[in-house]
This record gives C-alpha cells, sequence and structure tokens, in this order.
C-alpha cells in the first residue's frame, strides 16, 4: 500500500472547484451584475425585473439547452435559430388554415427533431463537419420561412393566446408566464438526462475523447446523431414559445439566434471543443444576456447594440478563460 | 504455472492483406496464471495477431479456441464481453470523466435506467483497491498521471470478467517506476489466474516479468520458449533470424580508417538530451567528415534520436550544441540554418512529394532553407538537378517526370539529392537503403563515403550490421530507447559483437522480480 499511497501524493488532485470554475465565474459576473442594477436603479430590485428576465428568454433558455448536448460533443448547431422561425412560421400559417392547436402542435414539434436527425446523420455517416452540415440546415430553414410566406402571419388560436397572456403569479403581483414553467422543465429534464442516463454521460464521453469513446464500445454515432435530434427538439418547443411570446410567425424573427445561443452557452461555461459543462451554466449565460439587455433598457440612453458589445467582450474573456483552465488542466 | 489446458488456444492463423502475408500458419496459446510476451521485431506481426485474436482482422485461416470453445469475435467489444480484453499504448479513456466513470461507461450500474452513482464509485473503489491503487475515484482522469491512467484502463479491462488480458506495449510512455507499478500489478492478476499476453519492444522487461515468450518473424512463428531457457542473445537471434556468425562472415570489407579527433570540436554535441516517452538521455559527438552508425532493433529508438538531432521533436532533456555553440532546435527549419539534413526513413509519408516533380522535390528543401520569398533562378535549378541527376545516376534522367513514376531507389536518390543541395554539414539518413534493390544500395553506400571523405558529417541508421559497419567510423548502439554504447570501429568490432552488445547492454536496468 506504500506505493498506492505515493501515486496518490502524486497525482495532481484538483480541488472540486477547479472544474466549475467557468460556472462559479459566470455565477459571480451574474451576481454583479445584478447587484451594479441594484445599486443604480431603484425599480432593478423589483423581483419582477428577474421574472421579466425569463419571460423575454424562455425560449432562448430552451433553444440553448438543446445547443448545450451538441456543444458537449464538440459539435455546433447553427441551424437553430432558422428552426426556431420555420416552427413558429409553420405553427402559424397551419393554425391559419384552420388546424386543431394539439395537431399543429404536433407536427410542429416533430419539424425540428426530424431535421436535427438528418444533419445528425449527414454528419455521423457522412463525416461531414458539423458547421457545414447544420449551416445547409440554417439555410435550408430559412428559406422554408420564406416558402411559407414573406410576410408575417398572425396568429389568433384561443390555445396560443391563453398560453400567451396567462399569468402565474404570486399575490403581491409578480408574475411569470407558462413559457417560463415550460423552459424550467426543459432544464431540469435536460440536467437530468445529462447526469443520471447513459444517454447523457456518453455525450460527455464523445466529447471527451470520441476515439476513445469508440474503443470504449460506446455508441459514438448514435450519440452524435441523438444530440441534434435533442437540439432540433429544443429548437422547435423554443420556436413554440416563441410564437406564445410574438403570437406570429415571421420569417425574418430570430435571425442571428444561434449566435446568441452559442453565446449564452459558452459564457455558461461548457467549453466549445466539448466533454466539459452543465446545463446549470447554460441556464446562467441565459441570464447573463438578459441581465445585460435589461441594464441597458434601464441605463435608456444607451443603443441597443451595447448589448452586442458587451457579449462580444464576455464572450471572448470566458473562451480565454477556458483556454487558460486547459491548459492547467493537460 | 497450470500444466492444464490453456485458455486461450490460436491455430495455423494466416491472414494476408493486399501484397502483404502478414501473419502465415501462426500457433499461440496463452495459460491462465502465465504472463506471456509476444515479441519480434515491428512488422513481425503482433499488433496483426493480436487485432486477429480480438475480431478486428477477419483471419484467412485458422481457429481461436477461448476455454476449449472455438471463437470468431467481430471485435474488441465482444471479444471483450467473452472475457477477452485489451489495454492499448495509447489510454483510450475520457480524460474529462472521472475515474469511476472511466471504469463503467457504458455498463454502469443502473435502477430503471438511472445510473447509481454511489453504488458505481464504491465498485470503482474495489477495482482499483484490488489493483493496490488508492486514489479519488471521483477526481477527472485527467488530472491523473499516464501510470494511473493505465491502472485505471486495466481496471476497466479486467472488470469484464476478464480471463484473458492483453497489454499492447503499455510500458512505453511509462517510466520505471511506473513501469514497475505495473508489472506488480500485471503479479498479482496472473497469480489470481488471469492469462496476460504482454507486447513489448524492451527486453529487460521481458526477462523481469514473462512467464514464457513466443517469437515471431515476419509474419511467421519462431517458437514457443519457456523465458528461463531462452537467453536474451538467443531471444534477439530469433527475432531478427540470422546465425551470429553468418553475419560475422559476410563482412568481409576493410576497415575505415578513423582519423584521431578527439581534439577537435564536434561538429554536433548533444549533452544529455532527450524526450520522455521517446528516447533516455544520450551524449553523442559527431566530428565533420565522420560517419557513425546507429544499430539496433526497429524501435529501440534510433528514429527517435534521428528527429531530436533534426528538431523535428523538441527535446525536454538536455542541450545540443552545434559548432561548439549551444544551438536550441526547436524545428527543423532551425536545424537546417545550422547545415543539418534529414533522409527520413519513412520516403513515402515524410519525404518525398509524388506528384512534384523530379526537379520540384529536389528543390524542396533548399527552397525552404532560402525562405520561400527568394525564388531560386531556373538556371541555378537546372545546374544542381542536372549536376545531382548526373552524380547519383538518377534514372529515367529526366528532371520534369512526377517522382511517383520512380522506382523506390530512384525517389530515395532523389530525396538524398534534396538534402545534398542545401550542403548540409550533418546529414542524417535513416534507413537510406531498405527497400531498394542491390544496385541501387551500393551506389548509396559509395556515395556516403564520398560525403564523408569530402568532409561532411553521416549519420548513418540502418537495420543491416554489416552495412553500418562496412561505413562507419563509429557504432552507437540503442537498445530500448536507450544509447547503450558508442564502439569505435576498430578491427576487434565485428557484427558478433554489435548484436551482443544490443542483446545485452552494457548497463542493464534491473527489473525487479
Amino acid at each position: 500500500m506504500s506505493s498506492a499511497s505515493s501515486t496518490t501524493a502524486r497525482a495532481w488532485r484538483p480541488s472540486l472547484a477547479r472544474r466549475h470554475v467557468p460556472v462559479l465565474a459566470t455565477l459571480a459576473l451574474l451576481l454583479v451584475m445584478y447587484a451594479v442594477g441594484v445599486s443604480q436603479y431603484r425599480a432593478f430590485s423589483n423581483v419582477q425585473v428577474v421574472f421579466n428576465v425569463f419571460i423575454d428568454n424562455g425560449f432562448l433558455l430552451v433553444v440553448a439547452v438543446g445547443m448545450t448536448f451538441v456543444i458537449l460533443t464538440g459539435g455546433i448547431d447553427l441551424s437553430v435559430g432558422s428552426v426556431v422561425a420555420m416552427t413558429a412560421m409553420v405553427s402559424a400559417s397551419l393554425l391559419q388554415s384552420g388546424l386543431p392547436a394539439a395537431l399543429v402542435l404536433v407536427v410542429a414539434l416533430l419539424i425540428g427533431p426530424t431535421l436535427g436527425f438528418l444533419m445528425g446523420c449527414a454528419i455521423h455517416f457522412f463525416d461531414i463537419q458539423p458547421f457545414i452540415a447544420t449551416l445547409a440546415g440554417m439555410f435550408f430553414a430559412r428559406g422554408m420561412c420564406t416558402f411559407i410566406s414573406d410576410a408575417s402571419i398572425p396568429i389568433t388560436d384561443g390555445f396560443w393566446t391563453t398560453m400567451s397572456q396567462e399569468r402565474i403569479g404570486d399575490p403581491r403581483g409578480n408574475f411569470v408566464s407558462i413559457s417560463v414553467l415550460i423552459a424550467l422543465a426543459v432544464v431540469l429534464v435536460a440536467a437530468y438526462v445529462l447526469t443520471y442516463t447513459r444517454f447523457g454521460r456518453n455525450v460527455y464521453a464523445v466529447g471527451g475523447n470520441s476515439q476513445s469513446a469508440l474503443l470504449m464500445g460506446l455508441p459514438v454515432g448514435r450519440t452524435r446523431i441523438a444530440v441534434y435530434t435533442v437540439s432540433g427538439l429544443c429548437s422547435a418547443i423554443g420556436g413554440i414559445l416563441l410564437s406564445f411570446y410574438t403570437l406570429s410567425g415571421a420569417p425574418l424573427i430570430a435571425v442571428g439566434m444561434e449566435l446568441d445561443v452559442i453565446a449564452a452557452v459558452v459564457i455558461g461555461g461548457t467549453v466549445l471543443t466539448g466533454g466539459s459543462g452543465y446545463v446549470f451554466g447554460t441556464v446562467l449565460g441565459v441570464l447573463v444576456l438578459g441581465v445585460i439587455q435589461t441594464l441597458i433598457t434601464f441605463d435608456g440612453s444607451l443603443n441597443s447594440w451595447w448589448t452586442r458589445i458587451v457579449i462580444g467582450g464576455l464572450l471572448f474573456a470566458f473562451i480565454l478563460l477556458q483556454r487558460l483552465i486547459g491548459i492547467r488542466f493537460k | 504455472m497450470t500444466g492444464s489446458r490453456p485458455v486461450l488456444t490460436m491455430t495455423g492463423i494466416s491472414k494476408t492483406f493486399p501484397g502483404v502475408r502478414a501473419l502465415h500458419d501462426v500457433d499461440f496459446r496463452l495459460f491462465a496464471g502465465e504472463v506471456h510476451a509476444l515479441m519480434g521485431e515491428n512488422g513481425a506481426g503482433k499488433s496483426t495477431l493480436i487485432k486477429a485474436l480480438t475480431g478486428v482482422y477477419e483471419i484467412d485461416e485458422g481457429t481461436i479456441t477461448l476455454d476449449g470453445e472455438q471463437v470468431a469475435f467481430s471485435g474488441p467489444m465482444q471479444a471483450a464481453a467473452h472475457g477477452v480484453s485489451t489495454v492499448y499504448q495509447e489510454v483510450n479513456l475520457c480524460p474529462n470523466l472521472s475515474v469511476a466513470e472511466n471504469v463503467f461507461i457504458g455498463r454502469e450500474p443502473r435502477r430503471l435506467g438511472v445510473i447509481r452513482w454511489g453504488e458505481t464509485r464504491r465498485r470503482a473503489r474495489e477495482l482499483l483497491a484490488r489493483l493496490d491503487l488508492d486514489i479519488d475515484v471521483t477526481a477527472l482522469l485527467g488530472t491523473y498521471s499516464l501510470a494511473v491512467q493505465q491502472m485505471v484502463a486495466i481496471a476497466r479491462a479486467i472488470d469484464v470478467r476478464a480471463r484473458v488480458l492483453i497489454l499492447d506495449e503499455p510500458t512505453s510512455s511509462l517510466d520505471a517506476d511506473e513501469a514497475a507499478q505495473l508489472f506488480r500489478v500485471m503479479r498479482q492478476l496472473r497469480d489470481e489466474g488471469l492469462g496476460i499476453l504482454f507486447v513489448t519492444h524492451f527486453l529487460d522487461q521481458v526477462y523481469g516479468i514473462a512467464d514464457r515468450i513466443t517469437v515471431l518473424r515476419n509474419g511467421t512463428l519462431v517458437g514457443e520458449y519457456r523465458t528461463e531457457e531462452l537467453p536474451q542473445f538467443s531471444l534477439v537471434e530469433k527475432m531478427i533470424g540470422k546465425e551470429l556468425d553468418v553475419l560475422e562472415r559476410l563482412d568481409e570489407q576493410p576497415r575505415r580508417v578513423v582519423s584521431s579527433r578527439a581534439d577537435a570540436t564536434a561538429l554536433v554535441d548533444t549533452a544529455e538530451l532527450g524526450r520522455k516517452g521517446a528516447v533516455a538521455p544520450f551524449t553523442l559527438r559527431i566530428h565533420a567528415g565522420e560517419v557513425v552508425g546507429l544499430a539496433g532493433l526497429l524501435g529501440s529508438g534510433r528514429t527517435e534520436v534521428a528527429r531530436l538531432l533534426f528538431g523535428a521533436d523538441r527535446a525536454d532533456h538536455g542541450q545540443i550544441r552545434v559548432d561548439g555553440g549551444k544551438a536550441p532546435l526547436r524545428n527543423p527549419v532551425q536545424a537546417i540554418d545550422r547545415g543539418i539534413g534529414f533522409c527520413s526513413e519513412n520516403r513515402r509519408a515524410e519525404g518525398i512529394v509524388p506528384d512534384l516533380s523530379v526537379r520540384e522535390n529536389m528543390m524542396l528543401a533548399m527552397q525552404a532553407a532560402r525562405g520561400w520569398l527568394r525564388p531560386i533562378p531556373r538556371r541555378r535549378q537546372d545546374e544542381l538537378v542536372d549536376r545531382y541527376v548526373q552524380a547519383l545516376s538518377i534514372r529515367p534522367a529526366n528532371p520534369d517526370l512526377p517522382v511517383r513514376n520512380l522506382s523506390g531507389g530512384n525517389q530515395q536518390k532523389v530525396l538524398l539529392a534534396r538534402w545534398l543541395i542545401t550542403e548540409p554539414r550533418l546529414l542524417i539518413l535513416d534507413e537510406p537503403t531498405r527497400g531498394i534493390d542491390v544496385g541501387a544500395k551500393a551506389e548509396i553506400q559509395k556515395l556516403v563515403v564520398e560525403l564523408s571523405d569530402g568532409g561532411m558529417a553521416v549519420l548513418f541508421i540502418s537495420a543491416e550490421l554489416e552495412e553500418v559497419l562496412r561505413l562507419s567510423h563509429r557504432v552507437a548502439v540503442m537498445r530500448d530507447r536507450t544509447m547503450v554504447a558508442q564502439l569505435t570501429n576498430d578491427d576487434t568490432l565485428d557484427a558478433d559483437r554489435v548484436m551482443r552488445t544490443i542483446a545485452s547492454g552494457t548497463h542493464r536496468k534491473e527489473v525487479q522480480r
């Protein structure tokens, strides 16, 4: 046993914190930003401000959860923004033609995963770069939006308007929308899947070293296809939440959203090369984005493009942080 | 060891790849409770045999029986499920997952599809304790040393109620202490009744741990021996396949005169230059006009020495001096700048650009040395190319032909010409005569002599001892990735002595039993 204990001593043991550093950094950043907001603007401390961040970014959160799966395997999905728009467009157009809401939901929820599955197959079987395969998916879905209609389609369906307007609140008048609850449910399910199922662990293994994962007998191809399908499903749910939020389908909505989503995931501490990250971090990443927007809205004098500038800076800082930790890691 | 039936028997295994007979009628047997070393030079068929066993390759002929039952695995996974597990040289685990998870991923204990993490950790701790390894199983694998990672890989392998454990060069990236720890585990598993198939290049390790040795050569079985009945010297003979006195008789060339250069500043002088996992620190002086031969078995670290001298791999130990001045060679460009040229042994993959013409291939190194912004005038190119096509008698003598259309020997000459054009002061030739016909071989040997007479230093690497002895002033001997001796090529040196040095070395690293 003497040799064994010497091994223990020799091996460099990280504190538990090290692999959580990116997430903790995001959490700290979020708290600092919130504190700044509270100190600058009196109304910022209102609980509803936080709830509004969730209400305004619920669909973003759901899509970012799907993206987390993809990025954990070391992949990327550029199609999400277009799939969100396409799902909203298909829902709006089907509702306009008089189909019952339940059927529309089913159809709308099938499109995203189907496209995701096809892209995953292309990536796995034909060894196509995820960037290219999902870029093709992005153009396809965006094109389909305009093909359905080149103008915005309003939604007047009863179910949709209920979902849009229903407020779930506390006695003091603070409230969230149903979409927020759906988004949080998606987060919980995703976190559970990633931690407690073989599929979830395979996602991490593939992202860590896909060659090893293959030799360890893990279903690498199936996992890879599945994450794009999951991302497609999350985009579809996000699209439906967006159509709840805007009560319409518009061909040019959510343009460039994929980039916000990737930014949120990365700021949330998921490593772009795969294998490391948490859904909880992604939630924080989305909240950071939301709080920046809120701060700029509260300020009133700043152009909304400042959001982009700040996100750009943060993204850069976080990728640098990942790299630094990564170097220490090796 | 049990005298009973072997746990694994492979009989009459043959495997042919297009153009290559990788295995021909090979028998192999493994008993429970023994460590069985599979020995042979690179290309002898060791890997092919293992891959045939684990189902990576489909065998053309022969039968494999496991516990008396005939088997044909579809792949490593199925083999593992039947108790034949493989741990490869590279640790094939996920550094971003915890130790416990790496042991169990893909077969974690679950209840209703939900992974039971507590149970997973507990069982991982138990397994690792069996390997005498007391580490935090919740820590990420990547935070542990390579040796520990290797142990974790073994833990993963033996968990599947393994009966046969294949260790494919497990020690090549471990240092001596780490290897000793691995051997302790191997002995323990052996004593528990596991049959261990052990592949390694390190002769000392074989004698430290193996109970039995099977030797392969050129895809055929040389024989199976009990370790204590096969002296190290005979093992090397069997691996190389030539009786040593025959080699001796072959060598009737006159000895080359060695001029005394002890006082002169060495052209290249390494002090304890080394790279972990590639070659142990070595000290080697090469003078202008000197040919230093590098002898040793395939895989003994010869090419690694060459790559360090050329800056193709970066040394992590010691230093190198050129003309007496410190010269850290971080990349080949720096080496070329200092007048070092390197003809790779792997001329297809690392040397020749098959689609470029003879002329373009020849000009590559010179152009690189000048920098891409200073093109070489066409007239100068023609002059140089013509000179070397003539001097090396490259056939066909058409500089505009794509190199792919030339024979192997002529390709080798083009590669040689590429470096000669840059007028290097030290030329490293790694197996320059392998796979080319006798005539071309003689021409290249003659050229080496001429070059060294003209003041060029040459590091000559070859598996053919007689060739090394014919050309070299001194012979450095590599064994187990260590430079074990530097012998002056005088009348007392012959193939037999070099061979004995390869087999036993001057200072043995003892592996405790």
